[in-house]
């Protein structure tokens, strides 16, 4: 039999070329159209159309406001959540733990779904309340997403710094403020993107509550059934440079290990 | 005290978390057509119709089958991706690692967008021949396999390949009896995490998904916007079942992960 031979590192190649492919192709893809017509012909009207309409501009705030709200809610509910399980001395902090991100593996769809039901029996006409439930319903969804990397970071803090400022006189609330919150920075910066960015674009949350939405990503949604790939394009691309910019930024800040999404498998 | 208000507070985020699943889990067993609506006993239609309507049925196990053949060709292409990076000059691996980064930290809904306009309006393959989802769910999958696999492959014992060679193993053989086997665990978390994204996944689907397939995701969202009754209590069903394999999965695995770590000792 003829030995295979191959170099360990020509094995990426298939993976590379896909990644190509299907990751990096369609990105300059959403670019050639964003600045196209549906001819073909370079064009700055899918851009003015965005910056010179008050309705998508209106939606670009909403969002921001929205997404921001969504945070700074699932921050404060996380925070303190996250702080518990990590520092104090309760037993079984794993399967704690384990209770708070357990969801995650629930469809979302299916959570939204219960959600809607409780929400209509509390407040009776959801769509009476369109932002807080928006909040609410974001909140539920995306929780286990921030209490993940805030535990995460909260349990890898070195005791002996925080003795070492109780010893140096600082009170229990200093070294909360000036030690503990601190070192917590990456963990909030990565729990902070993981919520920041999908409640901008998952209208599907808004949608199923109370069947209409406002945010970037029912654009390219609404762009998508008419078809318009253009505009849509315009809007990925715009999306495309928040997040660049939101990476940029915070790659400054997180640690190298938050792994994404499901790190706790 | 403190101890007190610690255990008030998560008790009060778990009931956040917790209380519309199991509220819809109590009513998955009644004859009940609205959460809150008029109960008179107790019943198990709804479990029935999960497998006896034909639609649900097929929708269920079109999802399952999509997630796990998605999950598969992304394991296999993401873990000799990441065996041929890691041993791959420093800058080629750094472009790799930057294009695994891309569907990473990338919105869904862009990266179900840009794949749809790359293949379905440019290249014109056709949404019914299940190319586009394919390749959609392997494109938001397959880098986070990458990822579980790369801090194995930095823990790995280097030299052992090295003692493989030198013994008279071909590369080959030396891959697939030397290196691969110390990868196992990264490859079944990234295996397990593939399909649970692929599971939740509901952008990605709706921009390449074949007019007359749907998966969990989107039908439930076309079904809480229709009045089919049967259909939408069934879903709380669906719900209840997810939910009850999910909390028997983490059990399994920490009671399997405590046996393991007590036979170590």
């Amino acid at each position: 039999m003829r030995k295979l031979r191959f170099s360990r590192s020509q094995l990426c190649i298939p993976y590379a070329a896909f990644l190509i492919l299907f990751v990096i192709a369609p990105l300059f893809v959403i670019v050639y159209y964003a600045f196209t017509n549906g001819q073909g012909q370079f064009t700055f009207s899918n851009f003015l159309n965005f910056f010179a309409s008050t309705n998508t501009l209106g939606t670009l705030l909403y969002s921001f406001a929205l997404a921001a709200v969504t945070t700074l809610v699932c921050l404060a509910i996380a925070y303190p959540t996250a702080y518990i399980l990590a520092r104090s001395g309760l037993k079984k902090k794993y399967v704690l733990l384990m209770l708070f991100v357990l969801p995650m593996w629930i469809n979302f769809t299916l959570r939204i779904t219960a959600l809607k039901e409780i929400l209509s029996l509390i407040e009776g006409n959801i769509s009476a309340y369109p932002f807080l439930n928006s909040v609410i319903g974001m909140t539920y969804d995306f929780l286990p997403f921030m209490i993940l990397p805030l535990y995460t970071s909260l349990l890898k803090l070195d005791n002996s710094l925080l003795e070492a400022a109780a010893d140096l006189g600082a009170d229990k609330f200093t070294v909360f403020l000036r030690v503990t919150l601190p070192l917590s920075v990456p963990g909030i910066i990565s729990g902070m993107t993981m919520v920041l960015l999908p409640s901008m674009t998952n209208y599907v949350v808004l949608d199923m509550l109370y069947n209409s939405t406002y945010i970037m990503g029912s654009l390219i949604g609404s762009y998508f059934s008419a078809y318009d790939w253009n505009n849509g394009s315009l809007i990925s691309l715009v999306l495309l440079v928040i997040i660049l910019i939101v990476t940029l930024v915070t790659n400054r800040f997180s640690d190298k290990d938050a792994g994404a999404r499901g790190a706790v498998l | 005290m403190k101890k007190a208000f610690q255990i008030g507070w998560l008790a009060l985020v778990l009931l956040f978390i917790y209380v519309p699943v199991l509220v819809l889990a109590v009513y998955s067993f009644t004859d009940a057509s609205m959460v809150g609506g008029s109960v008179s006993g107790v019943s198990f239609e709804n479990y029935l119709n999960l497998f006896r309507n034909e639609e649900l049925r097929n929708m269920i196990f079109g999802t399952l089958i999509l997630a796990v053949v998605c999950a598969g060709i992304s394991t296999v292409l993401a873990t000799f991706g990441a065996i041929g990076a890691f041993y791959s000059k420093r800058v080629s691996k750094t472009l790799l690692n930057t294009a695994n980064q891309v569907p990473v930290v990338n919105a869904d809904i862009v990266t179900g967008f840009s794949i749809c306009i790359l293949l379905i309006v440019i290249l014109r393959v056709s949404k019914d021949t299940f190319i586009p989802l394919g390749i959609g769910h392997v494109v938001l999958t397959a880098p986070f396999v990458y990822l579980s696999i790369l801090p194995k492959l930095k823990q790995m014992d280097n030299s052992l390949y090295e003692a493989a060679l030198d013994l008279g193993a071909t590369p080959a053989q030396a891959l697939f009896k030397v290196v691969i086997p110390q990868l196992v665990p990264g490859i079944l978390s990234g295996f397990m995490l593939a399909v649970t994204l692929s599971l939740d996944d509901y952008f990605i689907t709706t921009y390449t998904k074949p007019s007359t397939f749907d998966t969990i995701s989107t039908y439930v969202v076309n079904a809480t916007k229709g009045s089919q009754t049967e259909v939408k209590t069934a879903l709380w069903a669906l719900s209840t079942l997810i939910f009850i394999i999910v909390i028997v999965a983490v059990v399994l695995m920490n009671v399997l992960g405590n046996r393991k770590r007590e036979v170590r000792k």
